[in-house]
């Protein structure tokens, strides 16, 4: 019970802090923003690449996004030691990991939610019958990126070029997530039926469990030295 | 209290800390000297739980800090020489982040109770960016203390400090004193040292030199001993 009071007051912080200066989030919407719209010029409106290309390019701009977020994210912790300030709480470390990965997949999604109306309508994707299981593809895709990004983020900070360690780590770990939130989104708006799309559903849920339960257990070796 | 045991510390071929033995009873003010790179802030931050040590036993608090380090960090207050604290929060907002993560009763009595003793309630909704670096020292001696520790592990606090800051300071640690808290201060000023401490402790590359009393040093000799 206190752990998820402790959850709730970091993540709380964490919100309060984004309210304010909002960097995370204007550095990501800026970013995917631009992918879909460069994308958007380079095919043929309503053609069939168009439509194919589309779940790619979206979780391009969306891993993409959400490195800037992640990197971002764990700065603001290293201002002022603040990450000192948190781990002399007495609060388990598996309890600021959590708030840290709920915190992540918060922003990264409320990104997610303000790009995909824009894919939709410069890609002329349909999604109407589709949106429910499109959103858990991009939640069950994005805490698996958000959680491993959680932990590398911490990695790469104690490291001399953090800015590209991070994604260098990130994105090769993180290929089964992505990939499989590809498909997934590929089968969903081409139409397909929910019981093709489910195994990749069930990928990702697999992928998400395991990078969790990893991440949590190694969080506290990592921060503490 | 707390008991060192033979603690040690190393960061790979580097040996920061070898061997340091010591104990600092109950409502002592102790104040840990030494040159730039001696092993201070390392040992402080074993103490507080940040590191573990390579070799040996701390006890704090009377928890030993291998098995206990919760129960440890409950009971301790630590001040470094960053402030540990975020500046796009007020120094309310901050307080009260570390309140709750504290879990401390009556948190906003407690928090205007230590705003008004830091001189800081004029400014309680100001983020704390705005503040100088004597306000946010203040203000994280207020962070470092809400839960009202046994023990307050102080890492070169006076950095950049004013003399009215400094003053306000150690009239808080003596007051903390008096209450039964055990303060254990790594600090480069000797003079203030040799004027506040009860209990002097010198650390030269990483080894315990010396543990004793003002009284049973003087300054040159002090001197001698911290540029070996």
């Amino acid at each position: 019970m206190n752990s998820l009071r402790q959850i709730y007051t970091i993540l709380y912080k964490d919100v309060l802090l984004e309210l304010r200066s909002k960097d995370i989030l204007t550095a990501m919407l800026i970013f995917s923003l631009t992918v879909v719209v460069i994308f958007n010029f380079v095919f043929e409106p309503g053609s069939a690449e168009m439509a194919t290309s589309a779940p790619g390019i979206l979780w391009v701009a969306f891993a993409f996004a959400s490195n800037l977020g992640l990197s971002r994210s764990f700065a603001r912790e290293q201002e002022n030691s603040n990450m000192q300030g948190l781990l002399i709480c007495p609060v388990d470390r598996s309890a600021v990991f959590t708030a840290k990965v709920i915190g992540n997949v918060l922003f990264i999604f409320l990104v997610e939610l303000v790009t995909l109306p824009v894919m939709v309508l410069f890609f002329d994707l349909s999604i109407g019958a589709v949106w429910l299981p499109l959103l858990a593809t991009l939640l069950l895709g994005t805490l698996g990126f958000a959680t491993v990004g959680t932990l590398f983020s911490v990695i790469s900070a104690n490291t001399r070029s953090r800015e590209v360690m991070l994604p260098i780590m990130l994105f090769p770990v993180t290929v089964p997530v992505i990939l499989a939130a590809i498909k997934s989104t590929a089968w969903l708006l081409a139409g397909r039926d929910l019981g093709q799309v489910w195994p990749w559903l069930r990928l990702l849920i697999a992928f998400d469990v395991l990078y969790f339960v990893v991440c949590f257990l190694l969080y506290e070796y990592v921060v503490e030295e | 209290m707390i008991r060192t045991e033979h603690i040690g510390k190393s960061f790979g071929p580097l040996h920061a800390l070898h061997e340091v033995n010591f104990a600092i009873p109950q409502g002592e003010w102790a104040a840990l000297l030494g040159a730039n790179g001696a092993g201070k802030t390392t040992l402080i931050r074993m103490l507080a739980a940040l590191t573990r040590p390579s070799a040996g036993s701390i006890e704090v608090a009377g928890f030993d800090l291998e098995r206990h380090a919760h129960k440890v960090r409950q009971r301790i207050g630590v001040v470094s020489h960053h402030p540990l604290l975020y500046g796009d929060l007020s120094a309310e907002e901050n307080l009260r982040f570390y309140g709750r993560m504290f879990q401390v009763e009556n948190l906003q009595n407690r928090i205007d109770e230590l705003l008004s003793l830091m001189e800081l309630k004029k400014r309680r909704h100001d983020l704390v960016r705005t503040f100088s670096r004597g306000m946010q020292q203040r203000l994280s001696l207020a962070r470092a203390v809400l839960h009202q520790p046994g023990v307050l592990l102080l890492d070169e606090p006076f950095t950049g400090l004013d003399l009215h800051a400094t003053d306000l300071l150690t009239r808080f640690i003596e007051k903390a004193i008096a209450g039964s808290v055990t303060v254990f201060m790594s600090v480069h000023d000797l003079d203030y040292a040799l004027a506040h401490a009860q209990r002097l402790l010198v650390l030269c590359k990483g080894r315990l030199l010396m543990d004793t009393t003002p009284g049973g040093i003087g300054r040159d000799q002090l001197v001698e001993l911290i540029r070996e």
